[in-house]
Protein backbone atom coordinates (compact mmCIF):
# COMPACT_ATOMS: atom_id res chain seq x y z
CA UNK A 1 0.00 0.00 0.00
CA UNK A 2 1.42 3.56 -0.74
CA UNK A 3 1.79 5.19 2.41
CA UNK A 4 3.04 8.66 1.80
CA UNK A 5 2.40 10.30 -2.09
CA UNK A 6 3.64 14.05 -1.14
CA UNK A 7 7.48 13.40 -0.88
CA UNK A 8 9.65 13.83 -3.30
CA UNK A 9 10.95 10.80 -4.80
CA UNK A 10 10.18 7.04 -4.52
CA UNK A 11 12.05 6.52 -1.33
CA UNK A 12 12.94 7.72 1.75
CA UNK A 13 16.76 6.77 0.57
CA UNK A 14 16.03 8.69 -2.61
CA UNK A 15 15.36 11.68 -0.71
CA UNK A 16 18.00 11.61 1.44
CA UNK A 17 20.24 10.83 -1.43
CA UNK A 18 19.28 13.87 -3.21
CA UNK A 19 19.48 16.25 -0.39
CA UNK A 20 22.97 15.51 -0.04
CA UNK A 21 23.98 15.73 -4.06
CA UNK A 22 21.68 19.27 -4.00
CA UNK A 23 23.24 20.52 -0.85
CA UNK A 24 26.68 19.84 -2.48
CA UNK A 25 25.42 21.85 -5.49
CA UNK A 26 24.32 24.43 -4.21
CA UNK A 27 26.82 24.56 -1.81
CA UNK A 28 29.66 24.94 -4.75
CA UNK A 29 27.18 27.77 -6.21
CA UNK A 30 27.10 29.23 -2.64
CA UNK A 31 30.94 29.65 -2.41
CA UNK A 32 31.51 30.64 -6.17
CA UNK A 33 29.05 33.52 -5.90
CA UNK A 34 30.31 34.99 -2.55
CA UNK A 35 34.02 34.52 -3.80
CA UNK A 36 32.72 36.11 -6.88
CA UNK A 37 31.14 39.26 -5.30
CA UNK A 38 34.41 39.61 -2.77
CA UNK A 39 36.66 39.66 -5.73
CA UNK A 40 35.34 42.23 -7.51
CA UNK A 41 34.14 44.93 -5.48
CA UNK A 42 33.71 47.53 -8.47
CA UNK A 43 31.76 45.10 -10.36
CA UNK A 44 30.21 46.89 -13.73
CA UNK A 45 27.30 46.17 -15.43
CA UNK A 46 29.05 44.83 -18.23
CA UNK A 47 30.88 42.82 -16.57
CA UNK A 48 27.84 41.19 -14.61
CA UNK A 49 25.84 40.91 -17.35
CA UNK A 50 28.43 39.24 -19.18
CA UNK A 51 28.75 36.59 -16.28
CA UNK A 52 25.12 35.56 -16.86
CA UNK A 53 25.35 36.05 -20.67
CA UNK A 54 27.20 32.67 -20.87
CA UNK A 55 25.88 29.72 -21.53
CA UNK A 56 27.62 27.97 -18.99
CA UNK A 57 27.10 30.26 -16.27
CA UNK A 58 23.20 29.58 -17.25
CA UNK A 59 23.24 26.25 -16.97
CA UNK A 60 25.23 26.43 -13.80
CA UNK A 61 22.19 28.84 -12.44
CA UNK A 62 19.57 26.93 -13.55
CA UNK A 63 21.07 23.57 -12.75
CA UNK A 64 21.28 25.55 -8.70
CA UNK A 65 17.88 27.19 -8.96
CA UNK A 66 16.42 23.35 -9.31
CA UNK A 67 18.58 21.76 -6.99
CA UNK A 68 17.51 24.72 -4.33
CA UNK A 69 13.61 23.09 -5.27
CA UNK A 70 14.64 19.96 -4.57
CA UNK A 71 16.54 20.57 -1.81
CA UNK A 72 13.82 22.67 -0.25
CA UNK A 73 10.73 20.65 -1.19
CA UNK A 74 12.61 17.77 1.03
CA UNK A 75 13.50 19.51 3.74
CA UNK A 76 10.10 21.50 4.21
CA UNK A 77 8.55 18.50 2.98
CA UNK A 78 10.15 17.46 6.53
CA UNK A 79 9.60 19.90 8.26
CA UNK A 80 5.59 19.97 7.66
CA UNK A 81 5.31 16.20 7.93
CA UNK A 82 6.92 16.27 11.29
CA UNK A 83 5.39 19.94 13.10
CA UNK A 84 1.85 19.52 11.26
CA UNK A 85 -0.16 17.15 11.88
CA UNK A 86 -3.92 17.99 10.14
CA UNK A 87 -3.45 16.68 6.88
CA UNK A 88 -5.62 19.77 5.35
CA UNK A 89 -3.24 21.83 6.84
CA UNK A 90 -0.31 19.86 5.84
CA UNK A 91 -1.16 19.44 2.11
CA UNK A 92 -2.00 23.46 2.25
CA UNK A 93 1.56 23.99 3.46
CA UNK A 94 2.93 21.89 0.75
CA UNK A 95 0.74 23.30 -1.59
CA UNK A 96 2.17 26.59 -1.28
CA UNK A 97 5.84 25.37 -1.18
CA UNK A 98 5.36 23.86 -4.63
CA UNK A 99 3.87 27.39 -5.94
CA UNK A 100 6.72 29.23 -4.46
CA UNK A 101 9.19 26.81 -6.20
CA UNK A 102 7.07 27.10 -9.62
CA UNK A 103 7.63 30.99 -9.04
CA UNK A 104 11.27 30.95 -8.14
CA UNK A 105 11.94 28.28 -11.32
CA UNK A 106 10.16 30.36 -13.90
CA UNK A 107 11.58 33.94 -12.90
CA UNK A 108 14.46 32.79 -12.85
CA UNK A 109 14.52 30.86 -16.32
CA UNK A 110 12.79 34.31 -17.18
CA UNK A 111 15.88 36.45 -15.77
CA UNK A 112 18.81 34.21 -17.04
CA UNK A 113 17.50 34.49 -20.89
CA UNK A 114 15.56 37.82 -20.44
CA UNK A 115 19.14 39.63 -20.58
CA UNK B 1 17.46 38.84 -4.31
CA UNK B 2 15.68 37.62 -6.86
CA UNK B 3 13.89 41.13 -7.32
CA UNK B 4 17.79 42.68 -6.74
CA UNK B 5 18.81 39.85 -9.59
CA UNK B 6 16.77 40.50 -12.29
CA UNK B 7 16.92 44.20 -11.28
CA UNK B 8 20.77 44.50 -11.62
CA UNK B 9 20.93 42.31 -15.07
CA UNK B 10 17.81 44.39 -16.54
CA UNK B 11 19.82 47.66 -17.82
CA UNK B 12 22.42 50.11 -16.64
CA UNK B 13 19.78 51.70 -15.04
CA UNK B 14 18.30 48.98 -13.08
CA UNK B 15 22.46 47.90 -12.51
CA UNK B 16 23.01 51.37 -10.70
CA UNK B 17 19.60 51.53 -8.86
CA UNK B 18 20.15 47.79 -7.43
CA UNK B 19 23.60 49.05 -6.48
CA UNK B 20 22.46 52.25 -4.97
CA UNK B 21 19.40 50.47 -3.15
CA UNK B 22 22.07 47.73 -1.19
CA UNK B 23 24.08 50.97 -0.29
CA UNK B 24 21.52 53.55 0.59
CA UNK B 25 18.15 51.65 1.96
CA UNK B 26 17.51 50.28 5.37
CA UNK B 27 15.67 47.66 4.84
CA UNK B 28 17.13 46.29 1.59
CA UNK B 29 20.38 45.74 3.71
CA UNK B 30 18.43 44.39 6.36
CA UNK B 31 16.87 41.57 4.22
CA UNK B 32 19.97 40.98 2.37
CA UNK B 33 21.94 40.73 5.80
CA UNK B 34 19.56 38.49 7.34
CA UNK B 35 19.21 36.32 4.06
CA UNK B 36 22.98 35.94 3.89
CA UNK B 37 23.24 35.03 7.85
CA UNK B 38 20.40 32.56 7.30
CA UNK B 39 22.31 30.51 4.13
CA UNK B 40 25.69 30.95 6.45
CA UNK B 41 24.05 29.25 9.34
CA UNK B 42 22.69 26.36 6.83
CA UNK B 43 25.84 26.68 4.90
CA UNK B 44 28.12 25.59 7.96
CA UNK B 45 25.42 23.13 9.84
CA UNK B 46 24.90 21.57 6.47
CA UNK B 47 28.57 20.95 6.06
CA UNK B 48 28.60 19.76 9.81
CA UNK B 49 25.86 17.22 8.78
CA UNK B 50 27.67 15.43 5.87
CA UNK B 51 30.49 15.00 8.27
CA UNK B 52 28.31 13.26 10.27
CA UNK B 53 27.15 11.37 7.42
CA UNK B 54 30.81 9.73 6.87
CA UNK B 55 30.74 8.51 10.33
CA UNK B 56 32.34 11.21 12.44
CA UNK B 57 30.78 13.25 15.70
CA UNK B 58 28.25 10.52 16.61
CA UNK B 59 29.37 10.43 20.06
CA UNK B 60 27.88 12.52 22.87
CA UNK B 61 31.25 14.48 22.97
CA UNK B 62 32.53 14.95 19.64
CA UNK B 63 28.63 15.62 18.79
CA UNK B 64 28.37 18.60 21.66
CA UNK B 65 32.14 19.69 19.98
CA UNK B 66 31.06 19.57 16.29
CA UNK B 67 28.09 21.23 17.67
CA UNK B 68 29.99 23.72 18.87
CA UNK B 69 32.89 24.62 16.47
CA UNK B 70 29.66 25.15 14.02
CA UNK B 71 28.02 27.80 15.86
CA UNK B 72 31.31 29.62 16.29
CA UNK B 73 32.20 29.61 12.63
CA UNK B 74 28.22 30.71 11.76
CA UNK B 75 28.66 33.60 14.23
CA UNK B 76 31.81 34.96 13.06
CA UNK B 77 30.91 34.51 9.40
CA UNK B 78 27.27 36.14 9.87
CA UNK B 79 29.44 39.04 11.55
CA UNK B 80 31.91 39.42 8.69
CA UNK B 81 28.74 39.35 6.33
CA UNK B 82 27.17 42.14 8.43
CA UNK B 83 30.52 43.93 8.17
CA UNK B 84 30.25 43.47 4.07
CA UNK B 85 26.81 44.56 4.18
CA UNK B 86 26.51 47.84 6.22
Amino acid sequence: MVTSITSFGRSGLYDWMMQRVTALVLATYTIFMIGYLLFNPDLSYEQWKDLFSGTGMRIYTLLAILSLVAHAWIGMWSVSTDYIKQAGARFVFQSVCGLLAFIYVVWGIQILWGI
Amino acid sequence: MMYALSLSLESQAGFNEAAEMLQESFLAKLIAWGLVSALLYHFFAGIKHLVMDMGHCEEIESGRMAAKVTLIIAGVSILLAGVWVW
